[in-house]
């Protein structure tokens, strides 16, 4: 929702360097991010890269509290993943508490620090990706600068606006059930209603994404020729700046894991 | 900059089209949508088509925007747009950025692209390959010829239908087509969404002072007549399942067939109808003809209640001699209502919902009416005041709707969507209106007695087994007042029941409505069209409030009740 807001925002300065730069480019940010941390899991990496992240936020052109306000489902994953690592994962040093069967020692509190800060630093770029880039700049940049196929990517814009009516639909879908005489027949019978509404409402998007494909049919799109674009996306040196930096930060975040020797590769 | 004339100057010639022979069948149908066609329309010309529901204009339409492929179904004969195969050309290279035919469709909704108005009219010319420096001068362009009132920047999803649907026919107009067609344009859209939208259409062809125009041959497909008659200069009249049956000169044309095309569902303008009662009773009579014994009662209701009527006239300052007022079964006072969780787009609300009387609800779109008639209907928690209803519509379910079980629900107030699609839950119209019954615990005999009776009632009997989503509009829409019905409520609330309905079920759906009246339901029903709201209150047993400015106000005053009318 938020995501697909145009506009104004007091959390947002869409002049500030990356919140501009092209979506390529923070894409590549966030997938270069994303990998680096997926090889290990451990404090110091995961935490040098929040932090160096966290240093940069101000030029991102995000407020702390906009990111909060968006990035709360990323802080809601990571808080219980980093919790019940610390609980259940394989323990070894010192035993800190024990409750039960359940027993927390320096090895597994570890363990849920790194899981935690790992969510978080992956999730960040992300976030700040999805705020300041507005989906319509996306498919530009990825069809025009990315060279991924046009088709696939106006498809694919031309489907995201369909998902924000589908919140509209759903409510009169429930209160024509309601008008109906359905839904009051227990738990099994509520149950049985809301498959069939998830059911209708997949009917109603299939049709309706069946009259758009044919509008958009209708205006040339999929004929056969060169398709032009009428807002050019291209990359600006800027840009390449913005790149340079996840990259700095990820080879400052691994570079500290390995001097530490926290850094093991995760995969093995 | 690009002056005013640009579109004038380099307008893509007008375009032609011509059938023989030519019959299309979707696949999985035995019969023909569409068969033996033969048309001739010169370039520059602006054609109306006509004809009943499901006579295949719409098919034509998009046949001739190349957009019928081979997998869709089967063709026959000869379909040429420009000369060429209806298929070739929508592909076939012309001038760059420019198209053969554009079609402008039905559903604002299923029409926006993209994100930013600017953006959703560049779309069809970025695929045709036209230079980017070239493109926006020609969004402004047909921004402007269309009369758009926001910039490019504009946010599509801030706009009302009405507004969508100009966009849309800006997207068109961008790739200079030179054949622009319109399939049911207005359809979907409110009266005043559909004047501005036949402004727009008259200014891109050059029938309105602004400057700089298409010269394209036009085709529109409308049920309402009467807006077009400015913009058109002949008349096509197709049949379902044949092809051409009138074809001349508007005027003629009308003149010839009005009262004809009047049953047969088209919105003739008045002074074409001549028979127009005959409409109305032809639809009646077949219906209680279908319905058999059950429905006795369709002719005898020529108006909803004339006893009723005739007290008002006769002494309008004495109330007192007026008959026994009906008391309300539903009253509203200071109801404030709101959808989801948004803030109340409606507070201060006070009404009565009477027994013999329907309740209009009016206004512009986007001021309430439907948010209002959901909450009246209990399917939508007040967000604030009192909507009560009385013991005697009540029984022991307790004052407040929105806490009856859906299964009380039913038996009180039945609710008609604006969307029928929305209503249904099963794959055939005879379980379709079982489950009203069946929920609300109604012996086995006595619901197959009623859902019988209503079948007939609502002209369904032959479509018992078919499958809700694959009837058509008018269909659809008898079958979601035929479930509402089957459960006999006491109060039926309406959201634009009337919506995009040819007249033939216009008049079917006044018919049942009276009889209705006269059985003493309450009726609530939100809606635009001023031919029904002007047909009850002129009876005397309508009453209309104006939905706007955040709360209502009463336009016409309706049967006397016995708690004082209170909205003012």
């Amino acid at each position: 929702m938020t995501v697909l807001a145009l506009g104004a925002d007091r959390d947002l300065r869409p002049d500030a360097l990356v919140a501009r730069a092209n979506p390529v480019a923070k894409l590549a940010v966030a997938l270069l991010v994303s990998l680096t941390l997926l090889l290990t899991v451990d404090v110091v990496t995961a935490g040098v890269a929040l932090a160096l992240e966290a240093a940069v936020l101000p030029w991102c052109g995000l407020s702390p509290t906009g990111l909060l306000r968006r990035g709360w489902i990323v802080v809601a994953g990571a808080v219980p993943a980093g919790f019940v690592t610390a609980w259940l994962g394989v323990d070894s040093g010192a035993v800190l508490l024990t409750l039960g069967p359940v027993t927390v020692t320096q090895g597994s509190l570890l363990a849920g620090c790194a899981i935690a800060l790992r969510i978080l630093s992956v999730g960040l770029p992300g976030v700040v990706l999805l705020a300041t880039t507005d989906p319509t700049d996306l498919a530009d940049a990825l069809a025009q600068v990315a060279r991924l196929p046009h088709r696939f990517v106006l498809a694919a814009l031309a489907a995201m606006r369909l998902f924000a009516l589908m919140g509209t639909e759903w409510e009169s879908l429930g209160a024509a059930r309601r008008a109906r005489g359905i839904g009051d027949d227990g738990a099994i019978g509520r149950a049985r209603t809301l498959s069939g509404q998830v059911l209708a409402l997949l009917v109603l998007v299939v049709r309706r994404g069946t009259r758009l494909a044919m509008a958009m049919e209708a205006r040339g799109f999929g004929a056969p020729g060169v398709r032009t674009w009428a807002r050019t996306s291209r990359v600006r040196r800027s840009d390449i700046g913005v790149v340079l930096g996840g990259v700095v930060i990820v080879t400052v975040a691994t570079a500290a894991g390995m001097l530490a020797g926290t850094w093991h590769l995760a995969l093995t | 900059m690009h002056g005013a004339s640009d579109l004038g100057v380099v307008a893509a010639p007008a375009v032609g089209l011509r059938a023989r022979g030519w019959g299309w069948r979707h696949s999985g149908r035995r019969a023909w949508a569409l068969r033996g066609v033969d048309l001739d329309i010169a370039p520059g010309e602006r054609v109306l088509l006509l004809g009943p529901s499901g006579a295949g204009k719409s098919t034509l339409l998009a046949a001739a925007a190349g957009l019928l492929d081979d997998g869709a179904g089967e063709s026959e004969g000869v379909l040429e747009v420009d000369g060429l195969d209806a298929r070739a050309a929508r592909t076939a290279p012309g001038a760059p950025g420019t198209s053969r035919t554009g079609l402008l469709l039905q559903d604002p909704d299923a029409q926006t692209v993209l994100a930013r108005c600017g953006d959703d009219v560049a779309f069809g010319l970025e695929n045709h390959g036209l230079s980017a420096e070239l493109i926006w001068p020609r969004v402004d362009d047909a921004l402007r010829l269309v009369g758009f009132p926001y910039g490019r920047a504009h946010a599509t999803s801030a706009l009302s239908g009405g507004e969508r649907q100009r966009l849309a026919l800006a997207g068109v107009v961008a790739m200079r087509p030179g054949l622009l067609m319109l399939d049911e344009p207005t359809a979907m859209i409110d009266p005043d969404g559909a004047r501005l939208l036949v402004g727009s259409v008259a200014g891109v062809v050059g029938l309105s002072p602004h400057a700089g125009s298409l010269r394209s041959t036009v085709i529109i497909v409308e049920h309402r007549v009467e807006q077009w008659l400015g913009i058109v200069d002949r008349v096509v009249v197709l049949e379902a399942g044949g092809g051409v049956i009138a074809d001349g000169p508007a005027l003629d044309v009308l003149a010839d067939r009005g009262p004809e095309l009047f049953r047969l569902g088209v919105w003739v303008p008045p002074r074409f109808r001549a028979g127009a009662a005959e409409a109305a009773g032809a639809a009646r009579s077949q219906g209680a003809a279908e319905a058999g014994s059950a429905a006795t009662t369709g002719a005898a209701h020529a108006t909803c209640a004339p006893e009723r009527r005739a007290a008002v006239s006769s002494d309008d300052a004495d109330r007192s001699l007026r008959p026994t007022p009906p008391r309300p079964v539903l009253t509203a006072r200071d109801l404030a209502v709101r959808r989801g969780r948004l803030a109340p787009v409606l507070t201060g609300v006070d009404l009565d919902v009477v027994p013999g009387e329907v309740l209009f609800l009016t206004g512009p779109n986007g001021s309430g009416k439907s948010t209002l008639a959901l909450a009246l209907a209990g399917l939508t928690a007040p967000a604030g005041g009192d909507l009560v209803a009385t013991p005697e519509l009540a029984g022991t379910a307790g004052p407040h709707p929105v806490r009856w079980r859906a299964r009380d629900l039913v038996t009180r107030i039945g609710t008609v969507f604006q969307e029928p699609q929305h209503q249904f839950v099963t794959g055939s119209v005879e379980a379709e209106l079982a489950v009203g019954p069946r929920q609300a615990r109604v012996a086995t005999t006595d619901a197959a007695r009623r859902c019988a009776e209503v079948l007939g009632r609502l002209r369904l009997g032959a479509l018992a087994l078919a499958n809700p989503f694959t009837l058509s509009g008018g269909e659809q829409r008898r079958l979601s007042v035929a479930t509402a019905l089957v459960t006999r409520p006491g109060v039926l609330v309406l959201d634009e029941p009337t919506f995009g309905q040819d007249a033939v079920t216009w008049a079917v759906l006044v018919d049942l409505l009276r009889e209705l009246l006269g059985a003493g339901t309450a009726i609530v029903c939100a809606t635009h069209d001023r031919d029904l709201v002007e047909t009850f209150v002129d009876e005397g047993c309508g009453r209309e409030l104006r939905v706007g400015d955040g709360t209502v106000r009463l336009v016409s005053p309706g049967v006397a009740t016995v708690a004082t009318v209170v909205a003012t």
